[in-house]
């Protein structure tokens, strides 16, 4: 698999990594994610990673540059599914991903998006939503 | 201590660190090792490999099962013939990383936390070895 498919539903674009990540698919997804977001004018951007068994330190680098990116953008994302272990792993290797929001399961994740963009405000361009 | 099996693994790209991982993976389960525990060792073992791959120009992971009295252990080693570390007590604190790193900088410190014991060899211009090893 080249590329990591990128779902729009809605105002939102939907990620559902289900593959072992290697390095190359990783970088591929951010700059796929950034075309995306512009072409469809998604609002937010939802991960799934309850299918990566190891979130390593290059994987959360990548989300969280993912985050950063969409959050100039003028788009929020929410990471979901994180696995127990992961968790525990993540923290024990010193990972804090402290600009990533997390839910539970995807059906939380889109509640927190509506959420988040809503409170931002729809009306404007989305330069002015950022900048509100 | 004997060595109850062993196998070794190129890796040198990216494709090969999954394998890497997988293997891991394989022979944790194979030793019933709790999944929390096999989170940790696949991790520090991505980690581990990433290092050789980014910055050792690549080399070898050898993984043993151990077999030491009661108890069983997976270990991991990591060999590269690469630069090679000078000052291995900064390279495992925290945040260090040399030019552009890929990571955050918490590979080996992070994978030194992950694992029940940990020992690193290197030497500038000759190589780095990392041994990593969980018990059960």
């Amino acid at each position: 698999m080249d590329h990591i498919p990128i779902i729009k539903v809605g105002e939102f674009l939907l990620v559902s990594i289900q593959v072992d990540m290697h390095d190359r698919l990783a970088m591929r997804l951010q700059d796929d994610l950034t075309t995306q977001l512009i072409k469809t004018r998604a609002q937010g951007v939802l991960i799934d990673i309850s299918s990566l068994d190891i979130v390593d330190s290059f994987i959360g680098r990548m989300i969280g540059n993912i985050a950063s990116m969409m959050s100039i953008l003028g788009a929020e994302t929410v990471v979901v599914g994180m696995r127990p272990a992961v968790a525990i792993t993540i923290v024990e290797l010193g990972l804090s991903l402290s600009n990533v929001r997390t839910a539970l399961n995807v059906d939380k994740g889109i509640g927190l998006l509506r959420v988040l963009v809503n409170s931002i405000g729809n009306e404007g361009s989305r330069h002015d939503n950022y900048q509100k | 201590m004997t060595i109850i099996k062993s196998e070794v693994l190129p890796l040198f790209t990216d494709d090969d660190l999954v394998k890497v991982r997988q293997a891991v993976r394989a022979w944790m389960i194979e030793q019933e090792f709790s999944l929390v525990t096999q989170t940790k060792m696949v991790t520090a073992s991505s980690e581990l490999g990433r290092n050789m791959v980014v910055y050792g120009g690549g080399g070898c992971a050898r993984l043993e099962c151990l077999n030491d009295f009661d108890r069983r252990g997976i270990r991991v080693i990591f060999e590269d013939q690469g630069p090679g570390i000078a000052d291995i007590s900064q390279a495992l604190t925290d945040g260090f990383t040399t030019g552009d790193g890929l990571g955050l900088g918490l590979g080996l410190g992070g994978a030194k936390r992950l694992v029940n014991d940990f020992e690193i060899w290197s030497e500038p211009g000759h190589g780095t070895r990392v041994t990593i090893t969980m018990w059960k």
